[in-house]
């Protein structure tokens, strides 16, 4: 783990994987909820990094924090959500010829697959999503769409997300669901959030209009 | 809705309701928001006798206009603007006490940028994760004001905190600006370093409350390409493929792919809130902790 200086009182902890940060990220929840961590304003994970802002004492921290012991997370050690997704994203086509097979066989590869929240951000409630396999992983559309309608579930690079309100957005669009992903009058505003473990679940187009009636 | 309201009579190019933002919510993608001038919002706010995180409006050059339904003590701060109450020349920096159905006008700011306006009560908008302050990366607590749109006010404090003059840092000529080296200082050549330090800078009409954009001599890099998003601060001096620095204000995003060379440290942004586009900007690396 390398600590980077940012400014007086923040730190940017640097990690070798994905995984080592949901570990940290993890443990630093742990003694916030414990009472045991120094105060701090924001503990902000991403791709590899940890950054905590407003410490007293950075550099005593960035010490004492060798001294942790990370254990590995299990499922288990994390909250789950189920997402219902109707599979019918106009760029579903396009990321079948990508990953070689067909569009039948990228829903059930998506469904089958175990997603962790790895950090927010782009949105209020965006989440990164990884846990595609490397050969799976897709590159942006050449052209942004100027308006990705709220709910889309979408691939970008290794990440997997779901736009929590109309925006512009140039990641491939596979599906999309009516979960609500952003409500600031909830007690939790954010549906998912970093560390939460997430499941896509097919819904027929047929089924899904019967529900909404 | 309640009858201590004011109207917005004239919108200005942007004013939008402020308090201190939204700490503690980055990881969900929530940036902080809040007054960039903060110093001047909690100056206006204790001139009418408010808790320094009630609700103002932050203008922005041009200021704006608003009748109040009800007699209501009003202070103006920040960029210093001509003010007036019917038409009658009211004092800057001081609170105004405005009666019931009279206009009260923040004119166009005589230097800086941002003024703000303080009412008795504070703006009563409907909060968002505790604070009412407008977003406009994210679009969290609505738009800017807009004419004819109605503002609820809170109930008056007992007794504004009467003062006879106020000390107040003139908006700059010139924006010093001190950062702290890093998290990503290692992505710049010793070269792109000493243009930081020693490049002639100016404010770009591109800044917003988002950034203050720069134009000057590109930062040379020593490292091509983006880093893995990573968490962003207030104050990062961030530095995109053009090679100038973005400093990061209030509503900036949480996370960013493009290397922080520097951070400003938070009491220095009240002054590049209010730099006009074309002020000389001087970066002055710190040292130690």
């Amino acid at each position: 783990m390398r600590a980077l200086p940012v400014g007086a009182h923040g730190l940017l902890l640097e990690l070798d994987t994905a995984d080592e940060v949901g570990a940290l990220h993890a443990e630093l929840l742990r003694r916030a909820t414990a009472g045991t961590l120094p105060p701090v304003t924001e503990i902000v994970p991403a791709a590899r990094t940890v950054f905590l802002d407003s410490l007293d004492d950075p550099r005593g921290f960035a010490a004492d924090l060798e001294t942790w012991d990370l254990p590995q997370l299990t499922a288990a050690d994390r909250p789950g959500v189920e997402i219902p997704v109707v599979y019918d994203g106009p760029d579903l086509a396009d990321v079948a010829a990508l990953w070689g097979t067909t569009p039948d066989e990228v829903v059930r590869r998506h469904a089958a697959t175990t997603f962790h929240v790895a950090f927010c951000g782009f949105a209020p409630g965006f989440g990164y999503l990884t846990g595609l396999p490397e050969e799976w992983h897709v590159p942006r559309r050449a052209t942004p769409r100027t308006r990705v309608p709220v709910g889309a579930v979408a691939l970008a690079g290794p990440y997997t997300g779901v736009y929590p309100r109309s925006s512009p957005g140039g990641w491939q669009l596979i599906g999309r669901t009516d979960a609500v992903l952003w409500d600031p009058r909830r007690e939790n505003a954010a549906l998912l959030t970093p560390g939460t473990r997430v499941h896509f679940v097919p819904r027929d187009r047929a089924r899904d209009t019967e529900t909404v009636r | 809705m309640t009858d201590h309201a004011c109207l917005v009579v004239r919108a200005g190019a942007l004013t939008t309701v402020q308090d201190l933002g939204r700490p503690g919510h980055a990881h969900l993608g929530v940036p902080l928001s809040g007054a960039l001038d903060a110093p001047a919002h909690r100056l206006a706010n204790r001139l009418v006798g408010n808790p320094e995180p009630t609700a103002t409006l932050e203008t922005t050059l041009t200021g704006c206009a608003v009748r109040m339904r009800r007699a209501t003590t009003v202070a103006v701060t920040g960029a210093p603007c001509p003010v007036t109450v019917d038409g009658r020349p009211a004092p800057w920096g001081a609170p105004v006490h405005v009666p019931a159905g009279a206009v009260l006008d923040a004119g166009p700011a005589a230097r800086g940028l941002r003024s703000y306006l303080a009412f008795g009560g504070g703006v009563a908008t409907e909060p968002v994760l505790g604070s009412r302050a407008t977003d406009l990366l994210s679009g969290l607590g609505g738009d800017a004001l807009t004419d004819g749109a109605v503002l609820p006010l809170g109930a008056a404090p007992p007794a504004p905190a009467w003062a006879d003059a106020v000390p107040h840092p003139g908006p700059p000529t010139e924006l010093l600006l001190p950062y702290r080296p890093g998290p990503r200082d290692d992505w710049f050549t010793a070269h792109g370093h000493r243009t930081l330090a020693t490049g002639r800078f100016r404010v770009s009409a591109a800044s917003n409350r988002i950034g203050l954009r720069t134009e000057g001599p590109p930062l040379e890099r020593a490292k091509d390409g983006e880093l893995p998003s990573e968490g962003m601060p207030l104050g990062a001096l961030q530095v995109p493929p053009d090679g100038l620095p973005v400093l990061f204000l209030h509503d900036h995003p949480t996370t960013g792919g493009y290397p922080v060379i520097g951070v400003v440290p938070a009491r220095h942004l009240a002054a590049a809130a209010q730099a006009v586009p074309g002020t000389p900007i001087r970066f002055l690396p710190l040292r130690g902790a």
